[in-house]
């Protein structure tokens, strides 16, 4: 008789379907969607920009790699996350930022809120938005208004930012087109709607981010801006002036769409963004600051845990459970 | 139980804040100076000190059913005095603990020892351990102050040195004024350092057993 030869077969658990990306990679498109907003803002602000930037990034991983190794844990640095961050807490910031206030922010960001959570994928609030939070409460004069003013703009001085304006219920002092190129005060990367859109289809294009959480973010800005614009003006313009101006579009694409602090369901995503929005719409007009994004989002990463459960999917197969009066299922 | 032994407990391996984390809402509102630190640590020390002395004179009087309602009795009567004599020798820390002084009534670490260990101890022992335990409370407090009026308002001893009145001098400055990060002297900023200290004092207090274990194993 013939002896049975064994075949030779890998036997291994699911997923068996594999892509090629990985955290770098993705890190990387996303720095690469940022690209264009950092040239707007070097043509805007001047070469400043690009070595505050820098030492933003050499900063974050400077940190990142300083605290894996001081706690004897592997090496994160590779996954450009880190990277991110850096040139997003730079971006947030005013062009005439003072260096060592960039370090404590990426200190901050790295160290506190990332890294004593547990690393890349565990932090609960973005972290570069949790940086720009401790500097506008702890150096407050220096990371708002008075601070844009002292930036030259190309050939002019802005007199006051479109979020000032918008906070004051008049539309700003330059044309809608201005606003989407960029020629107007406010923070480095946040300037240039234009730049930011173009990252923000790279990104989609590339499939690193979805649809849904800048969609719903800034079509329920658009929508309640539209129906409720202030100081009399028109609706279709005050919406778009309030759509471009502010760190609205860099938060939308950039910031909100985080992976770590957004949800994974689709309704969740929906549901955070449209939260997103609301709670920005709410901080523009009735809060003490002009701009609202970021406490939108930081307020929004929080509730996270809430939105994953809300959309998440029935079992195929699966009947309803209905509730009972005394909260018995049936 | 040594009094060697109860003050390392009230310090470290057993501190009311940074391992019971008792009290902590003072805690977090008060430690924005030296001067209210060491006031309010002061100020609970003497509390604790008094209330655990007469609980443990009263423990075999005191009947168990009613035993809380007792001591906050006597927990009330001694923080009224403190209350009034701050008022009466020490208007300005008065003034800037504010409520904070007639709070220390429902303070848990006072009645956690009044519970924990008075109840259950002699009398001398009770003053020892309102004493450690007081000891380990300012401690706590005193660090949590340097370190927020350093980082938050860049001055050190804010209210006891430098130029002014007691209770409202400007301290020594030792960073620039547009240094200082406001956030720290916020609650955020209290809970981030309190956070820290908790887990420096976990990491002390497990190489101290480290240690000890590594002794006894050689002897």
């Amino acid at each position: 008789m013939k002896k049975i030869e064994p075949l030779n077969l890998t036997i291994s658990s699911s997923p068996h379907a594999h892509s090629s990306n990985s955290t770098a990679v993705i890190m990387r498109d996303v720095c690469i969607a940022l690209v264009p907003a950092l040239i707007a803002a070097i043509v805007l602000f001047g070469w400043r920009v690009l070595t505050l930037t820098a030492f933003s990034v050499a900063g974050c991983v400077f940190f990142e790699w300083g605290y894996r190794r001081m706690m004897k844990k592997d090496c994160t640095v590779g996954d450009w996350s880190a990277v991110v961050t850096g040139v997003l807490i730079a971006f947030v910031c005013p062009a005439n930022v003072p260096y060592w206030m960039i370090l404590i922010g990426d200190f901050f960001a790295i160290v506190v809120v990332k890294q004593l959570f547990g690393g890349i994928g565990m932090n609960i609030v973005n972290p570069a938005l949790a940086a720009r939070a401790l500097m506008m409460f702890s150096w407050t004069s220096a990371m708002t208004s008075g601070a844009y003013h002292e930036v030259k703009l190309l050939d002019a001085v802005s007199s006051a930012t479109p979020m000032e304006a918008l906070a004051a219920g008049s539309l700003p002092n330059c044309s809608v087109l201005e606003l989407f190129l960029g020629r107007c005060g406010g923070s480095l990367g946040e300037v240039s709607a234009a730049a930011l859109l173009v990252g923000g289809a790279y990104l989609l294009i590339r499939k690193v981010i979805s649809w849904r959480i800048p969609t719903a973010y800034l079509a329920s800005v658009a929508v309640l801006t539209m129906l409720f614009p202030r100081g009399g003006n028109d609706f279709f313009d005050w919406m778009l002036c309030q759509l471009l101006s502010g760190g609205l579009l860099l938060g939308a694409i950039f910031m909100a769409t985080d992976y770590t602090t957004s949800p994974v369901t689709h309704f969740g995503q929906l549901a955070y963004g449209v939260g997103c929005g609301v709670l920005t719409v709410l901080f523009r007009y009735f809060g003490a600051m002009p701009e609202g994004v970021t406490f939108a989002i930081l307020i929004m990463n929080c509730c996270v845990g809430f939105f994953d459960k809300m959309g998440i999917p029935a079992r195929f197969g699966a009947i309803k459970q209905k509730k009972k009066r005394g909260g018995e299922t049936e | 139980m040594s009094f060697k032994k109860q003050l390392k407990d009230g310090l470290l391996t057993n501190n009311p804040v940074l391992s019971q984390l008792l009290g902590m809402c003072s805690t977090m509102a008060i430690t924005t100076t030296l001067f209210n630190g060491i006031g309010m640590g002061l100020s609970v020390m003497v509390i604790l000190i008094c209330s655990n002395v007469v609980i443990s004179l009263l423990r075999k009087v005191i009947p168990d059913k009613i035993r809380i309602a007792a001591y906050i009795v006597v927990i009330a009567g001694f923080v009224t005095m403190v209350d009034l004599l701050l008022k009466a020798y020490v208007p300005a820390l008065s003034e800037s603990l504010g409520v904070f002084i007639p709070l220390i009534v429902v303070n848990c670490i006072i009645l956690g020892r009044a519970e924990a260990f008075a109840s259950k101890h002699g009398v001398l022992a009770s003053a020892a351990d309102g004493l450690t335990q007081g000891i380990g409370y300012t401690a706590a407090l005193v660090v949590m102050c340097i370190i927020r009026e350093f980082l938050g308002s860049g001055t050190f001893g804010k209210g006891v040195f430098g130029a002014g009145s007691f209770g409202a001098t400007d301290g020594i400055r030792i960073l620039p004024e547009q240094y200082p990060a406001l956030l720290v002297i916020l609650p955020v900023g209290g809970f981030l350092t309190l956070g820290c200290l908790i887990a420096f004092t976990q990491w002390l207090n497990r190489r101290i057993a480290q240690k000890e274990a590594q002794k006894e194993a050689v002897e």
